[in-house]
């Protein structure tokens, strides 16, 4: 039988990116000298190309057989994706010429983890999301370990690894049931067998197996016993990049298959994301108190936010999807912002990764102490700064679908939040001077500034973000 | 001449007055130049802000109409419609005296850190500079979450300024003053959040149109009482006042006393009266209860304190216990004394801290034992303090007592032994200070380093001559500002007790036969 040729329009910014990949694996081989700075450059245009191709992409559709899905939503989340993922490849960069550590695979093995991430937000099927989770993953994994003669790095990679496969093993048997059960892979064919069949026992527990494999992937609790130690242990700029992009393709990614295919079990899952992001809100912002290593903190932060945006999916109506997508636009300027602060931390040439080694910057280093400080007001929600406006659109959402008792948690528990980030402040400005920091190259300087200050002008004119926010939430609900 | 008043008269005066100071902070940020010429620029700028943000403010009082309950100056602008969220400006005449308070106290705290400041100057500018804004915003906004961004900025600038120009355990004290506050307020926005959900929009006026069904007040008076009560401070949150106090520089305290605290009272007259006139009637003994408790207990404390700004800081705890018994007696005595009482401490703890300054300054020592005899070599700091620990007791003549007296005035015919036991708190208050003030002016005149102490010179004699006038003023002729609160004062009762005839004749007080038994 002649099949048709599938229509790959949709598909075209993906497509593109992997066959530039290809093309720019094969020139970093072909050029004798050192070719990361080029390569680095290279990546970003594609993904640059990437994201004015799928926002001038076609409308709403499927394709590849129903694997492959566009609308406004998806198209959101990847132009969110490549931004982090750009943004952080410029800090990249920076970190690997100053190690010496530039090799051309880097920026490439960015690229792939960035398609993978692509195609999981485009994913129609749990098929071509398990695909696209495992492109992402096993990118992710030798990212983690890239820094290969430190002992940390590897065993953080091989943790990584290990556990990431058990996820991903999870995910795969989940998927299995609900297909036995249900009879289908593809997410349209589960919303109506959802709708019209029983809910079988099998498909619940397959949906939990999925859900812990998800959750696994954006380091929820319990899934996150792996993130602060891959945090700490992965190079620097690699965790920033590790706690931008993924976590927002992963969200996503969550809020699309709960709010598909199994939108008819909302009854059955919401009570499963209501545990996991209390208890992510609560132990992120408890264990992160006692942490010692800002990478570690870091983790913990991330796990706490992943919380909070989770709050927009146990909502799981439009609002709720609003208010998420804004959370993660916010957080992922907080986060390569703070990042680049992180990555400034050298004393005479060597990195420092100690909460202690910020003692006194507050004198020493006035602008990078102003932005960190900025940053970290934002991400403990204190208004005039974005991070409020993103807590306040979850729990609107959260209040408004009467999830009181949620909200109160979850406000509880950011002025627990709010604690470690109001110490990294404290040690920056109260404490007494230590060493002072080299001052920050122009790439980390601008990342920084630039971040520091979008965080007030995203709070002081809102409007067109959430206006972007509100159109893929929309679209979401509406395919 | 014509062109200016003009020029003012179409000005966003509210969001001008509001603004003004982040325009002489980022102008602040830009100074270059070695650390002692940053320095003294940057004085010179926060001094030169302040003080035309002050006079930008008087034309607010020049163009306010006394006659009037409305809202005025009103400026509306959309900033988040998704969320029907605007930025709302407007006074009315309980909050217009409070945006001059702050304007007037602030340039004062400058001068006052002229000297005591000396490390990271530029800093402390900005962060004085960026609080104004956020005091001035907070009386202004009339839309609740513009409301919250406000109060809740507050405490950026103040953290700072406790941790790192404060002494003593400086970092402990910053730590609780934010938590305790931070605290309170996420409930203020579960409250807020609430709101929204129920009327749809979250701007003030329409919220005070809003009938809440009477389980839901019940919540929300719930959520915003934890919120103010910690402000004010009440007891027994008030524990967070004293440390900070003790541990904040000079102008940090006259600050917290000046304005902070009356973002609590404030706030229960903006929110919890008129917009949740049942469960403030239901609830209205506990906070009677807590009041009486505070006025004389925090008072005994007072009179065994040996630290001077702990003494102060134990003594705002007191008279703010007066201020929400006045609210919450909702009368219209009381209400007024409530609000005077406010302002009238604002200027006068202010003045207190500043006189404690004035001796830390140059003994660097607030104990109480370690002065004495002042009188001798200090005749005119001896004066200037007797001026506002006079105030602070209540003297007839003084603004302290127009305040006190109205409220008991005004909660007498509601609880009698309430009044009673907060005139009690008067008798606490005269002994307390005048102990103090015996101790730290009168006496012999032995200890060889206060001997060598110099009285005001003419910038304290700048910082303190404009307080006592103020202090006098409102003393003397208290009309000036009770008339600007009269109207809206009587339009808020009206709107009080029309709710509660209509609705509310089976509501018992909390506590009721207790309550039956003490009026």
């Amino acid at each position: 039988m002649l099949t048709e040729m599938p229509l790959f329009a949709p598909a075209f910014p993906e497509i593109f990116m992997a066959i530039s990949a290809l093309v720019l694996l094969l020139l970093g081989v072909f050029l004798k000298k050192d070719s990361t700075n080029l390569i680095t450059v290279l990546v970003v245009i594609v993904m640059a190309v990437a994201a004015g191709l799928s926002i001038q992409g076609p409308e709403a559709t499927t394709t590849f057989g129903r694997l492959f899905v566009i609308n406004g939503f998806t198209v959101f989340a990847k132009v969110l994706t490549l931004m982090g993922a750009a943004l952080t490849l410029f800090l990249i960069n920076t970190w690997a010429h100053d190690e010496k550590v530039a090799r051309f695979e880097l920026p490439l093995l960015i690229l792939f983890a960035t398609i993978g991430m692509m195609m999981m937000i485009s994913a129609n099927d749990l098929i071509s999301l398990y695909v696209g989770l495992e492109l992402q993953s096993l990118s992710l994994y030798v990212l983690a370990a890239y820094h290969r003669d430190s002992q940390r790095a590897t065993e953080a990679g091989v943790k990584y690894f290990v556990l990431g496969a058990l996820a991903s093993g999870l995910l795969l048997y989940g998927s299995s049931l609900v297909y036995g059960f249900a009879g289908t892979t593809n997410f349209e064919g589960l919303a109506g067998a959802m709708k019209t069949g029983p809910n079988a026992i099998g498909v619940i527990v397959g949906v939990v197996f999925v859900i812990a494999g998800l959750a696994f992937k954006v380091s929820a609790v319990p899934f996150h016993m792996w993130t602060p130690d891959v945090y700490e242990g992965a190079p620097t700029p690699i965790t920033a990049f590790f706690s931008i992009a993924p976590k927002i393709a992963g969200l996503c990614l969550f809020l699309r298959v709960l709010v598909g295919p199994f939108a008819a079990m909302i009854e059955q899952w919401q009570q499963v994301i209501i545990l996991i992001s209390v208890l992510s809100m609560v132990w992120g912002s408890v264990a992160a108190i006692a942490q010692k290593s800002i990478k570690r903190l870091m983790a913990y932060s991330s796990i706490g936010h992943v919380g909070y945006a989770l709050i927009g999916l146990v909502v799981g109506n439009e609002e709720g999807a609003r208010g998420l997508l804004f959370y993660m636009l916010v957080y992922l300027f907080m986060n390569v912002g703070t990042f680049a602060v992180i990555l400034s931390m050298r004393v005479k040439g060597r990195y420092v990764e100690q909460i202690s080694d910020l003692s006194g910057i507050g004198r020493t280093n006035k602008g990078i102490a102003m932005a960190l400080g900025v940053l970290m007001f934002s991400m403990a929600g204190i208004p005039p700064m974005a991070g409020f406006l993103g807590k306040y659109f979850i729990f609107v959402a959260a209040v408004n679908a009467g999830f009181v008792t949620l909200a109160v948690l979850g406000l509880l528990a950011s002025v627990v939040g709010a604690y470690y980030y109001l110490r990294l402040i404290k040690i920056m400005y109260f404490d007494e001077p230590a060493a002072a920091f080299d001052p920050p190259s122009l790439t980390t300087g601008i990342i920084m500034g630039v971040s520091g200050v979008l965080m007030l002008v995203i709070f002081i004119v809102p409007a067109p973000l959430v206006n972007g926010a509100e159109a893929a939430a929309k679209a979401l609900f509406l395919g | 001449m014509t062109a200016l008043s003009n020029f003012i008269t179409h000005l966003p005066i509210l969001s001008a007055v509001t603004f003004l100071p982040i325009v002489g902070a980022l102008f602040i940020l830009m100074l270059r130049g070695d650390s002692e010429t940053v320095a003294r620029q940057s004085r010179y700028v926060a001094l030169w802000t302040t003080l035309l943000t002050f006079i930008l403010s008087l034309a607010i009082w020049y163009q306010f109409e006394n006659g009037t309950a409305a809202f005025q100056l009103e400026e509306k602008f959309d900033w988040l419609p998704q969320y029907r969220i605007s930025y709302h400006m407007g006074v009315d005449g309980i909050s217009m005296l409070f945006v001059i308070l702050s304007t007037f106290l602030t340039p004062i705290c400058i001068l006052a850190s002229w000297e005591s400041i000396e490390k990271q100057v530029k800093e402390f500018m900005i962060a004085f500079l960026v609080l104004e804004t956020m005091m001035v915003g907070m009386f202004c906004a009339m839309d609740m979450v513009l409301f919250y961004v406000f109060f809740e900025g507050v405490l950026i600038p103040m953290f700072l300024i406790i941790g790192v120009w404060g002494g003593g355990r400086r970092v402990y004290s910053a730590f609780k003053f934010f938590l305790y506050t931070l605290t309170g307020s996420v409930l203020l926005l579960v409250a807020l959040l609430a709101m929204y959900f129920q009327v749809g929009t979250t701007d003030i006026p329409a919220l005070m149109e809003f009938k809440f069904s009477r389980e839901m007040q019940m919540w929300l008076w719930l959520g915003m009482f934890a919120s103010f009560a910690v402000k004010m401070p009440m007891w027994p949150v008030h524990t967070w006042l004293p440390d900070a106090h003790v541990d904040a520089p000079t102008a940090g305290s006259v600050i917290l006393a000046g304005v902070l605290l009356k973002m609590g009272g404030y706030g229960f007259l903006r929110f919890s009266l008129p917009m949740l006139p049942e469960a403030s009637l239901y609830f209205a003994p506990l906070v009677f209860g807590l009041s009486v408790i505070a006025v004389i207990y925090t008072s005994l404390v007072a009179l065994v304190q040996t630290d001077m700004k702990k003494l102060i800081a134990y003594s705002s705890v007191a008279h703010m216990g007066f201020v929400t018994i006045g609210v919450f007696a909702a009368t219209q005595q009381g209400v007024q004394g409530a609000i005077f009482q406010m302002l009238s401490h604002g200027v006068g703890s202010a003045a207190l801290f500043l006189c404690v300054g004035v001796v830390y300054d140059r003994l660097h020592t607030r104990d109480i034992d370690r002065y004495g005899g002042l009188v001798n070599n200090m005749p005119k700091y001896a004066f200037a303090f007797m001026v506002f620990m006079l105030a602070s007791v209540g003297l007839p003549g003084t603004a302290g007592f127009v305040g006190e007296f109205l409220i008991l005035t005004g909660t007498f015919p509601v609880s009698s032994w309430v009044a009673l036991l907060a005139a009690t708190g008067v008798i606490l208050g005269a002994a307390y200070m005048l102990y103090l003030y015996r101790r730290v002016v009168y006496g012999e005149l032995t200890k060889a380093d206060v001997k060598e102490m110099l009285d005001l010179d003419p910038r304290e004699i700048a910082i303190l001559a404009p307080l006592i006038i103020v202090v006098m003023w409102m003393g003397i002729y208290p009309m000036s500002f009770l008339d600007v609160m009269d109207a809206s004062v009587t339009n808020l009762l009206k709107h009080y007790h029309d709710a509660l005839a209509t609705r509310a004749a089976d509501i018992t007080p909390l506590g009721g036969q207790l309550f039956a038994w003490l009026r």
